[in-house]
């Protein structure tokens, strides 16, 4: 079963098993982080100040909440991607590379949901519950 | 190859340090302001300041490396000369570009 040799590789039964669309992913979620990440460094940079009020004024707004959910997808998506390279490329034991990439994806799925949900939080009660 | 391996580097230390930054900044204002003080309290410590500081570096670093990557993928830039000049300008591009964001912050502050 594509024990190395070169159709093997071809059809994708490397060491991971799988990775154009692994590849093309990352591409993608890297010009999403790209543009989203830039955007907020921007619009930190442009706000009057970082205190609570200002913060929480600025995230209830639905054209800044919508944008860092979103980021928050991208990168967590990315991140898992690229870490996910960086376990399969120095971790050998498969008992081991599976905690590993178990562990990623709760740290992974479990980053994104707490951000996200704080942003809507943030959102929908506009940080009265403070 | 440094500049791989510096890739590599930034990406994990955006993953993990940049990742949990961002979310704990959102999850403290979410929870309410005595939260986010202590957010604030920790970010604008000296080794908050140096975390930041190092987190924006990492972006620019990771994101030019990244556009070169880009360049390769499309089959491109693998002229020794072409590919040794973009290796050696980037991590100054991204030096100079983070210098020149905390030095806009600072001289906001002051």
């Amino acid at each position: 079963m594509g024990n190395g040799t070169s159709i093997g590789r071809v059809r994708g039964l490397g060491s991971a098993k799988s990775g154009a669309h692994h590849w093309i992913v990352q591409r993608f979620t890297a010009v999403g982080n790209l543009l989203l990440v830039l955007w907020l460094i921007f619009s930190i940079l442009q706000m009057p100040g970082l205190d609570y009020e200002s913060v929480v004024g600025w995230l209830s707004q639905p054209l800044v909440a919508v944008p860092m959910a979103l980021m928050l997808v991208s990168i967590f998506w990315h991140l898992k991607l690229g870490l996910q390279v960086l376990i399969e490329d120095y971790v050998h034991d498969d008992g081991l590379k599976f905690v590993a990439i178990m562990a990623l994806n709760f740290y992974a799925i479990g980053g994104a949901a707490l951000g996200i949900f704080a942003i809507a939080k943030i959102a929908f009660t506009g940080g009265a519950a403070a | 190859m440094a500049i791989s391996i510096l890739h590599r580097i930034t990406g994990d230390g955006l993953a993990i340090v940049g990742a949990m930054g961002l979310v704990w900044w959102l999850v403290a204002a979410a929870t309410g302001a005595e939260a986010y003080a202590t957010f604030l309290i920790c970010a604008t410590s000296p080794i908050g300041y140096v975390v930041m500081i190092g987190l924006t570096w990492a972006f620019f670093q990771h994101l030019l490396s990244g556009l070169r990557h880009f360049v390769l993928d499309m089959g491109a830039g693998y002229e020794l000369q072409t590919n040794k000049t973009w290796s050696v300008l980037l991590p100054l591009l991204a030096i100079v570009i983070t210098a020149s964001i905390w030095l806009m912050i600072f001289a906001r502050e002051i």
